[in-house]
């Protein structure tokens, strides 16, 4: 039986020789730089490799110590503290994508008022942060939250009269007291990114509106709904399935956002600030640790794993009940 | 009449908070060009103004004849570097993934499903996690610390979301058109160059130019496999100058407006593809 089948996969696999050559190229390719260093990967996450086995490739075999060391925070790093740095990411990452949908949608939903002026080019100016790209403003939001000449602190002060200075990215401490874990760098990092985000929600938001027919909203008006009942009990439904990949996607971005975190705060003041892509880069460089970096890095990658699934489940859940 | 006028004070409420937004959206655009416009000698300028006094060009004359104030590497010879891997890792993504696109879009062969689920799952990897088992084996092959190092890095990243893209465009090309071809005496070969990639013209120069912008901006990785500043692109030009604090903010915004000028203006001309594809690929999950 098993003879049997093995002979006809053998045949579809002759049949279809002309695909495997015209795969061969990049199969090749991503095997030696893709597949081959993740498993290499996975066995230097086992070994105590650094610096001095770059020349000499031969490790010692450390079993977990190094999976132990990570969530023990025993990495030899200043601030190295990986439960903290997982739970920023996560509130980084819902704190982000609230606002990216929030703002999104609300500009989406101002955008399809019918008969208002301007719209083609007020939403060519709304995506113009998506079109810098994000390494650029990541460097340009970091010096405008320079506390003496950067812009955002020019400003408060003449809006409130007298010189603001505000410690952005210098300050370990929380601006707001009942959340003691949120430096006033994690706000500076959040404007950034928020900044960074909404035009790809508002995007995508708008192209969901388009489906909703007007007459929906006039029917409801003659039945005497408020805005808000409107936008509540119409349009939120209607564009929740469309929103929900976009959502997850975000998802991922945001908790993988390197550059904002590393080129705006750094991690820093004290570490308060780390997640753990920028944390995995600094355990490589400048840290040299490329065995713990391994594992650090595998580590991740069922994290988000375990995030796509979940996120995936969730999304398959809501829409079965629609 | 009554229910004009409500229309046209939300309208008016409507313009408000679109326009906030919309400053908010290019304050900092405005911010970096009046930045670059101001006079070399200042460090670090102290007032807000839209056109500073005795605004000038000197920061951008002195970041194209010297960039960097260490080393003596001309201006061109950064373009050079990051025009070479940028069209190298376009050219190899290109390679790479059209002849597999195809062979994904025409055939139905065992492993079709694997081997495409395999190129997505390789793409969920932030690239820091696989920094370190990349640094060690480019260094390994010795060619970590070149530019052709750089090249291959970069492609391996792009070429997933290049066979992507190129699948979905090679699937609404007309399988008859092919057939005819084949019955008329090509052979698959034939049909594949003469036939198929002309016809897939815009979607190849779409994937070409996404290629390009990835290998244009990237830093964190250049920044990590190079160390000679011959061999540094325009984008850890760029990253440097942040990083010494005697560099006035000037020649720095107007690096940046240089550097990210091209980009924006791709991303304008091709964000019908961009927003397309992502909401797609979003959707098909």
């Amino acid at each position: 039986m098993t003879d049997k089948s093995d002979v006809k996969l053998w045949e579809q696999i002759r049949r279809h020789k002309l695909a495997y050559y015209y795969i061969l190229p990049s199969a090749i390719v991503m095997a030696l730089i893709t597949a081959f260093p993740i498993l290499y990967q996975v066995w230097m996450a086992f070994t105590n490799f650094n610096i001095s086995n770059l020349r000499n490739p031969h490790p010692q075999f450390v079993g977990f110590a190094n999976f132990i060391k990570i969530f023990t925070n025993q990495v030899p790093l200043e601030n190295f503290n990986f439960w903290r740095t997982f739970a920023f990411n996560v509130v980084w990452t819902f704190a982000n994508v609230f606002l990216h949908v929030a703002i999104g949608i609300s500009l989406a939903v101002a955008l399809n008022a019918p008969r208002l002026a301007l719209k083609k080019v007020y939403r060519t100016l709304l995506v113009i942060p998506w079109a810098v790209p994000s390494y650029i403003s990541a460097l340009i939001w970091k010096n405008m939250f320079d506390v003496d000449f950067g812009a955002v602190n020019q400003i408060l002060s003449s809006i409130l009269g007298h010189a603001a200075k505000i410690p952005w990215l210098t300050n370990p401490n929380a601006p707001i007291k009942i959340l003691p874990f949120l430096s006033y760098a994690f706000y500076a990092d959040l404007i950034t990114n928020v900044w960074l985000g909404f035009p790809f929600m508002m995007v995508v938001a708008t192209g969901a509106l388009q489906s909703i027919p007007q007459e929906i909203y006039e029917a409801a008006e003659i039945d005497g709904v408020n805005e808000r009942g409107k936008f509540f009990k119409i349009t939120l439904p209607l564009i929740r399935s469309a929103m929900l990949p976009a959502i997850m996607l975000g998802i991922v971005w945001t908790f993988n956002q390197f550059n904002v975190i590393y080129l705006v705060s750094g991690g820093g003041p004290l570490g308060t600030t780390e997640i753990l892509v920028t944390q995995a880069y600094k355990i490589v460089n400048p840290g040299g640790l490329y065995g713990i970096a391994s594992a650090f890095g595998l580590i991740v990658f069922f994290i988000l794993l375990g995030i796509t699934l979940i996120t995936n489940r969730v999304t398959r859940a809501t829409e079965s009940e629609i | 009449m009554k229910r004009q006028t409500i229309e046209r004070l939300k309208h008016i409420y409507l313009h408000a908070y679109i326009i906030f937004w919309i400053l908010i959206a290019i304050f900092p655009v405005i911010w970096i060009v009046s930045m670059s416009l101001n006079p070399v000698n200042v460090l670090r300028p102290t007032t807000l103004q839209i056109i500073p006094k005795n605004a000038t060009l000197e920061a951008y004359k002195k970041v194209l004849t010297r960039p960097y104030e260490a080393y003596p590497v001309p201006f061109v010879k950064l373009l050079f570097n990051s025009l070479f891997v940028a069209g190298g890792t376009a050219l190899l993504s290109v390679a790479l993934a059209s002849t597999a696109a195809y062979a994904f879009s025409r055939f139905r062969f065992p492993g079709r499903e694997i081997g495409l689920l395999g190129f997505i799952v390789t793409q969920m990897l932030p690239a820091t996690a696989t920094l370190a088992p990349l640094f060690v084996i480019l260094t390994l092959l010795h060619i970590r610390n070149t530019l052709y190092g750089l090249i291959v890095a970069y492609a391996s990243g792009s070429v997933p979301f290049a066979i992507w893209n190129l699948k979905g465009y090679f699937d609404t090309v007309p399988k008859e058109l092919e057939e005819a071809a084949l019955v008329d005496g090509c052979d698959r070969h034939q049909a594949f160059t003469k036939i198929i990639l002309p016809l897939s013209i815009p979607a190849i120069a779409v994937t070409f130019l996404f290629g390009f912008m990835n290998g244009w901006m990237e830093w964190m990785l250049a920044w990590t496999f190079l160390t000679k500043p011959t061999n540094f692109t325009l984008a850890m030009t760029l990253y440097n100058m942040q990083g010494q604090w005697n560099t006035p903010w000037s020649q720095f915004a107007a690096f940046s407006i240089i550097i990210s000028l091209p980009v924006m203006v791709v991303w304008f001309l091709l964000q019908k593809y961009i927003i397309s594809g992502l909401t797609l690929g979003a959707v098909k999950g």
